[in-house]
């Protein structure tokens, strides 16, 4: 075993809305390259953990290491610059804008050149443009998206916008990649079709991958570990088969 | 060459098309003294609806204070030029100057103004800006600067007491305003709104105008992909500030007077309805809504109170044909015609150069 700090490592992470603990006393682990699974029943507090890892919540208490540095807290842009991405579970594009340009947003931050060079023009404008278009052509070819990229992104097809959605969280060039039901509203086909893209981002883009997901066929086919969440408390935790058979995951789905 | 580089290239082309042609008629004496008027006003006002498109249509804020702005590069622009009158006696040099001094003026309030006023969103904003136009407006209203041979007298909310008669003149008058030098020329206001339409056509057109439209669209979302909302939000708002200001500028040294009840909160409604027609984000749209809509109830001052009649069905005319599906066949039909297919395959073989589609 290595002795590198976790890709992402939260403890008794807890958050709490006036009188409700949303999430309670979660402890989770990911090494880095791993497809981690966090799954649950509806209303179990998957996205608050999502948006207390992104920044968007402030944890009541726990902490939050992102490769062995304490992100607990940080705002929601900090966080993307220490490299966590999401994507939303309802799809949050930027609908006025082209497909390129839903991508070029994402790469925002790894271009240097200020608006005042931006606006005189100067050559770094020039070159650094062209650096991005090309980068953003690149990652569009990825999700064979690369012949729609003049297109308003609000006039995709829905599986088409969830992969442009990756694509724009790739595009900031994160560590660690979260997806909020990637699944969500898509035919047997297409979800086939996104498990085999989300094996391939782990490859090519050597990524840590955290997924919350309802679709269990999804969940046991590509992930290697779960935490199943209930109530907002850790109700599972281990590898993804025998997380599924145990019997009380199966009750917290199905009822007694 | 990029799609959006031509499609800027043509809007510039239009408005220096329209005021060379405009400008040629009248020094020819064809289009008549009434119109000829119109062009300075007609110019300062697309400067104004361009640049409050900027907070409007591309960062997506509803600001009603757009004239407060306008207010104070107006005045700190105009009351320099007075000051300066004697010492400097070029008159594009004064005003240049004076566009400068009157920009950054309104700059330094669009930060202090906007520092406070961005925390908020949507329907808030909007109310607090409007406050603000309203609040310059009325300081405006009761500032008095009198100068003698002792120096500069200030007051506010009274006249000026103890100064020295003899050698005493106004320079800002409370509610009378001031009376700057007459220094502004048709070509002073075209070169100063092409250096306006070409900044903010740049900004719009950069990794800036990007982050603020990501804003705009999904404000979340640009958060998520590490935009740093709150600077852009500000860069936005100042930078749409400072282009009003040096219109404000413009227009102090158009008139001969200058009183602050003309920045009143119509005048930000008016601004606003030529954004708003013009199409929020399309700097083209702007400018033409403002040319038709500004020069309307002055071409039709004959038919006297008719004339908002007119005006207000061109509104509605303008809304309506807008969006209408026939007219948007109409429009693509226009550009099918074999004059404007021919620049089409053009840009068409350059796409497909980049990308099989």
């Amino acid at each position: 075993m290595s002795e590198a700090a976790p890709m992402l490592e939260i403890k008794n992470l807890a958050i709490q809305f006036g009188g409700l603990k949303a999430v309670d006393n979660l402890n989770l682990t990911i090494k880095k390259n791993q497809l981690y699974g966090l799954i649950g029943p509806n209303g179990a507090g998957k996205t608050t953990v999502f948006n207390m890892l992104t920044g968007v919540y402030k944890p009541t208490s726990g902490t939050i290491y992102l490769n062995g540095e304490n992100i607990t807290g940080k705002s929601p842009a900090q966080i993307n610059k220490h490299g966590i991405a999401r994507t939303f579970q309802n799809i949050r594009l930027f609908k006025d804008m082209s497909v390129l340009d839903n991508v070029k947003v994402g790469l925002h931050n790894q271009k240097k050149y200020t608006g005042i060079e931006g606006v005189l023009r100067l050559p770094r404008y020039f070159k650094e443009e062209k650096e991005m278009d090309e980068k953003a052509t690149e990652l569009l070819k990825v999700f064979e998206l690369d012949g729609e990229k003049d297109t308003l992104s609000s006039n995709l097809p829905y599986g088409k916008q969830r992969k442009l959605e990756i694509a724009r969280a790739l595009a900031t060039n994160p560590k660690l990649l979260l997806l909020d039901e990637p699944a969500a509203g898509m035919n047997p086909n297409e979800t086939a079709d996104l498990m085999r893209t989300i094996r391939f981002i782990i490859e090519k883009f050597d990524m840590t991958i955290l997924l919350i997901e309802h679709d269990m066929k999804l969940v046991s086919g590509i992930c290697e570990e779960v935490t199943v969440l209930n109530f907002g408390q850790e109700l599972a935790q281990g590898v993804t088969t025998e997380v599924l058979n145990d019997p009380k995951v199966i009750t917290a789905y199905l009822g007694e | 060459m990029k799609k959006t580089t031509v499609n800027n290239l043509i809007t510039c082309g239009i408005v220096l098309a329209f005021f060379i042609i405009c400008g040629v008629l009248s020094s020819a004496g064809v289009l008549g003294s009434k119109l000829s008027g119109l062009l300075i006003p007609i110019g300062i006002y697309i400067i104004l609806s361009i640049s409050l498109n900027l907070t409007v249509g591309i960062l997506g804020e509803l600001s009603l204070g757009h004239a407060g702005f306008m207010c104070v590069g107006a005045y700190v622009g105009g009351v320099f030029s007075i000051l300066v009158q004697n010492v400097i006696t070029v008159s594009w040099l004064r005003i240049s100057l004076a566009i400068v001094i009157g920009g950054l003026a309104a700059a330094l309030f669009g930060v202090l103004i906007g520092i406070p006023v961005l925390r908020l969103r949507g329907d808030y904003l909007a109310i607090v800006t409007l406050g603000f136009g309203e609040i310059i407006k009325s300081i405006a209203n009761n500032i008095y600067i009198v100068k003698d041979i002792n120096g500069l007298h200030f007051s506010f909310a009274s006249p000026v007491s103890g100064v020295d008669a003899a050698t005493a003149s106004d320079i800002f008058k409370g509610a009378q305003g001031i009376k700057a030098p007459q220094d502004t020329t048709l070509v002073i206001v075209v070169i100063v709104l092409m250096l306006s339409l070409i900044v903010i056509m740049n900004l719009v057109d950069s990794k800036t105008g990007r982050a603020c439209m990501a804003i705009r669209d999904n404000y979340i979302a640009a958060q998520s992909v590490g935009i740093n909302v709150t600077k852009y939000r500000l860069a936005a708002f100042v930078v749409s500030a400072a282009i009003a200001g040096v219109a404000g500028v413009l227009y102090s040294h158009s008139l001969a007077v200058l009183a602050p009840k003309k920045f009143d909160y119509n005048l930000s409604i008016l601004i606003l309805v030529f954004v708003v027609l013009g199409g929020l984000g399309s700097m083209r749209g702007s400018i033409i809504a403002t040319i038709i809509l500004y020069a309307l109830p002055e071409i039709f001052r004959e038919v006297g109170d008719y004339r908002m009649l007119i005006y207000a069905i061109v509104l509605i005319a303008m809304m309506i044909f807008k969006n209408a599906p026939y007219f948007k066949n109409l429009m693509e039909k226009i550009k099918a015609l074999p004059i404007f297919e021919k620049l089409k395959p053009k840009q068409k073989v350059k796409t497909a150069g980049g990308e099989s589609k």
